[in-house]
């Protein structure tokens, strides 16, 4: 079985692994040491479940110290990406959840979004910014997540005997002054 | 709180006031279906008055853009009022805020149809 992990979790050396249950009992996550889980919670894919992952990771937010700027910032891309979850991955499947993950340590506050769906190239995600694309409807939100977030990585899950397929979301902000 | 939305008429430019928060689902699609009516009224000066809009996402911004090209399509302009500055902000990193005529004051904004 391949292991596949986060590019973002890729070059720390300090981590600590550990298994997690159910269907992602395959991917092995790893936490940075000091890293603590704030949010891990399956939600069904539903809009108003976009509506409770997003309070409960604004409060999570605003415990970490962020200012009223950065929740909305760090809320608005956690809104955006499980919009795309629950609607382009999940399709609205109510037998499909969406996963969050929020953890929080002293340098970074990272969110996790994992959708069941089948997976997307972000290089086929046409620029939101090209003059032919700027009268289009949707497509905005990848872009908006990695304006608002200091980094932003997707990995497509292939499927295994016991694994969904899908799509991970990693949004990181940094704590203390925003990167340039 | 939900997206609320109000239409008035100051001489002939219909102004809709638009309160609370332009998101996925009830938000986008109450604003895409008062802007279909008055489009499909024969309304073709409409001020969007965005001053108490606490919170916009890509879905309403995509409700803003759709609405400004089914105005303009049918022969109408569509303006935009009072930018809080998260909703500016918004607009100018997705580079839409010089499509859209943004106006600060009411008056100034029904002049500008003229």
């Amino acid at each position: 079985m391949t292991l596949q992990r986060p590019a973002f979790y890729g070059g720390l050396s300090s981590s600590i692994a550990k298994k997690s249950g159910g269907d992602r009992g395959a991917e092995l996550k790893t936490v940075e040491i000091g890293e603590q889980a704030v949010i891990d919670q399956d939600y069904p894919s539903t809009l108003e479940s976009v509506d409770l992952a997003e309070a409960s990771t604004l409060e999570a937010a605003a415990q970490a110290g962020f200012d009223e700027d950065e929740q909305h910032r760090i809320g608005m891309s956690l809104r955006e990406c499980m919009v795309n979850a629950v609607v382009h991955g999940n399709r609205y499947n109510r037998n499909k959840i969406v996963h969050i993950r929020v953890l929080r340590s002293s340098e970074r506050f990272t969110i996790q979004i994992t959708d069941q769906g089948e997976g997307f190239e972000v290089k086929e995600v046409p620029d939101p910014l090209d003059e032919t694309n700027l009268l289009r409807h949707s497509g905005r939100g990848l872009f908006l997540m990695g304006a608002f977030m200091d980094d932003v990585k997707v990995r497509k899950i292939e499927p295994t005997a016991t694994q969904h397929s899908g799509t991970e979301v990693t949004l990181v902000k940094n704590v203390g002054p925003r990167e340039q | 709180m939900s997206v609320k939305l109000n239409t008035r008429q100051v001489g002939d430019v219909t102004v809709i006031d638009v309160s609370g928060r332009i998101t996925l689902g009830e938000g986008s699609s109450a604003l895409r279906d008062v802007l279909r009516d008055l489009t499909a009224k024969g309304n073709k000066k409409i001020l969007l008055n965005l001053s108490e809009v606490s919170y916009i996402d890509s879905s309403g911004i995509g409700e803003l853009v759709s609405g400004f090209t089914s105005v303009a399509n049918s022969g109408g302009t569509l303006k935009l009022l009072g930018l809080t500055k998260r909703v500016k902000d918004l607009l100018q990193i997705t580079k839409l805020y010089t499509v859209f005529d943004v106006h600060e004051e009411e008056a100034h904004a029904i002049r500008s149809f003229a």
